[in-house]
């Protein structure tokens, strides 16, 4: 199994938060994974990017067009990061209007949760729900609710229903 | 088999700087120092964190700057104990004075230095090679390729640095350090580690009568360092398709170039080094190469240290121009580069879309934009020296006209006095913007200096009462320690009387006219008869502190009819959370990020920001 998915967005919408949750889903199955973050100045609302390689990787980079999968938490982004995926890739996007991607509107479904920065799940849990990713949603359940602090569990595992939901209808 | 142990053996998903914090604690580390600085900051964190689990009784520490963690560091393992130091690359500048003589001198109990690099650069002034500085010291130095290696390495550092009584460098970049890999944990060594200092002066105080003889020391440990067995480099062998042909890499190169090889089906087609020491570079590794190869590629990040060890003609890397002399080596960079050395046709070149990446800024409602609003106005002729932090971003309003090193800002201040002053011509008001973490770390030298010298500058300290930009770290006046005891404050406001500075103010930038009155005041004081150095603290809180935040007003904003359009507020004020609605060609609040802070009253020239209380119910 190798599955290389890069997540763009920018700072503070959370690609560091379903990151973590990937990675220790792979972690679960029992795969090999590296992930690679953006730190430091560019977190301050600027353009970030993650990237996460399941399977017998070394490094932690995705080279150009190489990526099977595309989270954008901001459609601007894929301007900016769609170079990394394969022509075949799925490119899953938080966006109200339709394009040449997997559209879901996140940001209107965690502002009707009453959480607008649950919108990175929303997403997640979109992706997987269309079987764009290496495992499965109820995998992604688990991780976050073993791994995710107590004030944060609820209401992140019901974006992530939500966005499964939202890929099912 | 590897596999076998895998299963038995808790594994966690670690970030680079928390593999190399777990190797620490399985080390049996005693004492750990850091200033904060990204790519790095994460290690010290860590380390605390794992203590507590694992119920181990270390000392770990946020020191004041990376001088005064390395020296701390250092004299813990005068005392026979293990102690580790971490910084970014350029923290080791700061800590470069007791760094080099350490290597004279050596150490008793294992000290691990880790400089951690930040090859791009992605957050740093520089993307130096802390390898090059370990070489100029003449301190070994490991370069892990991931955080599982990272880890690793820790363990093999301090027996180094025991076995042969020298400080030893574990040199992580930024892949590395954030970075995350399952990783398999190991049940910390308990090492019964009392403290015992030995006198010696001759080592420990070296005159420079004695310093001749441990240099000539040094030198022979090197000398067998480089001889060392364990720190041959691994060859993966390759099938001979290549003849005469390979390829040498350490880092995060190395393992880019892997998954290259490997997707371009050329892993195991040549041979492949992986150099984990880089310096001393092995001795015998240097004549094998000499002997074997008539083309040898170099991969390293970010300086020739290894290439220049080699010294050998048939090598490709920097000197030949084969690898760019600047940036990170990204599997984009590396893979033409290995396409031209193997003479392989190019691969088709992935072309990005242009986008434009979103430049990052200040948060809505912090208080640094007010403070820099506010300075900006009330100065427009101003010179603006800053400084590191978050604050940097005030560039983005006009009032950040330099930003150098840490503490560069004041200093920098009185130069540009300094400069006018000497023309005779009417001196500009000068600016110094500082953070509250940076002063500490290296603003009071420069504050006294000026003080001293009579620099009619101004100088704001921003108080945030944390080191934002690098995770929230504790400063000396808010404390607590890094291991959450509660310590004794030391106060900006005392710290800056003790300089000596002729005026001193506090406000919350915040009330923007307020702020500004406080300012001129200060100029004022600057410009009078017995003008010098005025010192304002900007007190507000980072409000991605949930505490500060508590206790923070909410006000509802709203733009109205009044609303000209002169982008005023967007352009000068430059807060994320306004933009302008193209179709009404006025100003709009986002909701979503305001926090409703409500400095934008003050600022709109024609009253068309408007708060409110925010409706309870």
């Amino acid at each position: 199994m190798k599955q290389q998915i890069i997540i763009s967005g920018l700072g503070g919408q959370g690609a560091l938060t379903i990151t973590r949750v990937l990675a220790e889903a792979a972690a679960a199955l029992g795969l090999e994974v590296l992930t690679s973050e953006t730190h430091g100045m560019a977190q301050r609302g600027g353009t970030v990017i993650s990237m996460i390689k399941v399977g017998p990787f070394r490094g932690p980079l995705i080279p150009a067009g190489r990526a099977d999968v595309g989270l954008f938490l901001h459609a601007k982004n894929l301007g900016v990061h769609r170079f990394y995926l394969r022509g075949d890739a799925g490119v899953f996007v938080n966006a109200g209007v339709p394009g040449n991607y997997q559209g879901v509107d996140a940001g209107s479904l965690a502002r009707q949760l009453g959480a607008p920065v649950a919108a990175n799940l929303i997403l997640l849990g979109y992706a997987a729900g269309k079987g764009g990713l290496f495992c499965e949603a109820d995998l992604l359940e688990q991780v976050i609710r073993e791994k995710t602090p107590a004030r944060f569990r609820e209401i992140n595992l019901k974006a992530l229903r939500a966005g499964v939901d939202a890929a099912a209808a | 088999m590897e596999k076998e142990n895998l299963k038995q053996i808790e594994q966690r998903i670690l970030m680079g700087n928390e593999a190399i914090a777990r190797g620490l604690i399985e080390s049996g580390v005693t004492l750990a120092a850091s200033y904060p600085g990204t790519p790095a900051s994460e290690i010290l964190q860590a380390v605390a964190a794992f203590a507590k689990e694992e119920a181990i009784p270390l000392h770990a520490e946020w020191s004041v700057n990376e001088k005064v963690a390395f020296e701390t560091a250092l004299a813990n393992s005068y005392t026979g104990r293990r102690a580790a130091v971490s910084m970014k690359q350029v923290g080791l500048n700061v800590a470069s004075d007791p760094f080099l003589r350490s290597a004279y001198l050596g150490v008793k109990g294992g000290l691990v230095v880790i400089s951690a690099d930040d090859p791009g650069p992605h957050s740093s002034q520089t993307e130096q090679d802390s390898r090059f500085f370990a070489m100029f010291a003449k301190v070994p130095v490991f370069d892990p390729s991931s955080p599982r290696e990272a880890k690793e390495m820790v363990d093999r550092a301090f027996e180094l640095s025991e076995k042969y009584e020298i400080p030893v460098m574990i040199r992580p970049t930024t892949r590395v350090c954030h970075a995350r890999q399952n990783i398999p944990l190991l049940t910390p060594e308990r090492l019964a580690q009392g403290a015992h200092f030995e006198k010696n002066p001759g080592r420990w105080c070296a005159t420079p009568q004695y310093l001749k003889e441990l240099h000539r020391g040094l030198n022979q440990k090197i000398e067998e360092i480089a001889g060392e067995e364990d720190f041959y480099p691994i060859l993966t062998p390759g099938d001979d398709s290549f003849p005469g042909a390979c390829i040498i890499a350490s880092g995060v190169a190395l393992a880019h170039t892997w998954d290259l090889l490997e997707e371009m089906r050329l892993l195991r087609r040549l041979d492949l080094y992986q150099v984990t020491l880089p310096y001393p570079l092995h001795r015998a590794f240097i004549n094998n190469i000499k002997g074997r190869y008539q083309r040898v590629l170099v991969l390293e990040e970010t300086y020739p240290v290894i290439e220049l060890q080699l010294a050998v003609d048939q090598v490709q890397g920097r000197g030949t121009k084969m690898v760019p002399g600047a940036g990170e080596l990204t599997p984009e960079v590396i893979r033409p580069v290995i396409e031209k050395f193997l003479d392989l046709p190019p691969a088709p070149a992935v072309i990005s879309l242009g986008g434009e990446a979103t430049r990052p800024t200040l948060c809505a409602g912090c208080g640094h934009r007010a403070a820099f609003y506010a300075i900006r106005e009330t100065f427009p002729e101003g010179i603006f020296p800053s400084d590191i932090g978050c604050y940097t971003l005030g560039m983005n309003l006009g009032a950040v006209d330099t930003c150098h090193c840490m503490g560069a800002g004041i200093s920098q201040a009185a130069g540009f006095y300094r400069a006018y002053a000497a023309t005779g011509e009417k001196v500009p008001p000068i600016v110094a913007t500082i953070g509250d973490s940076t002063f500490f770390h290296a603003g009071v030298p420069a504050l006294i200096n000026a003080v001293f010298h009579g620099a009619r500058i101004m100088v704001v300290i921003l108080d945030n009462a944390t080191t934002a930009m690098t995770g929230h770290q504790p400063t000396p006046e808010t404390g607590p320690t890094a291991r959450g005891e509660t310590a004794h404050p030391v106060l900006l406001a005392d710290l800056v009387r003790a300089c000596g500075a002729g005026l001193l103010k506090e406000a919350d930038p915040y009330d923007l006219p307020g702020f500004m009155d406080l300012l001129q005041e200060a100029g004022e004081y600057c410009r009078g008869d017995n003008g010098g150095v005025a010192v304002v603290i900007a007190k507000h809180p980072c409000i991605l502190e949930r505490e500060a935040r508590k206790h923070q007003p909410v006000l509802e904003m709203c733009v109205t009819e009044d609303c000209t359009g002169c982008r005023h507020c967007l352009d000068d004020f430059e807060c994320p959370a306004l933009y302008l609605d193209e179709a009404t060609d006025q100003v709009v609040i986002d909701g979503a990020r305001c926090i409703g802070c409500g400095v934008c009253v003050h600022v709109c020239p024609a009253g068309a920001i408007e708060a409110k209380a925010k409706d309870q119910s």
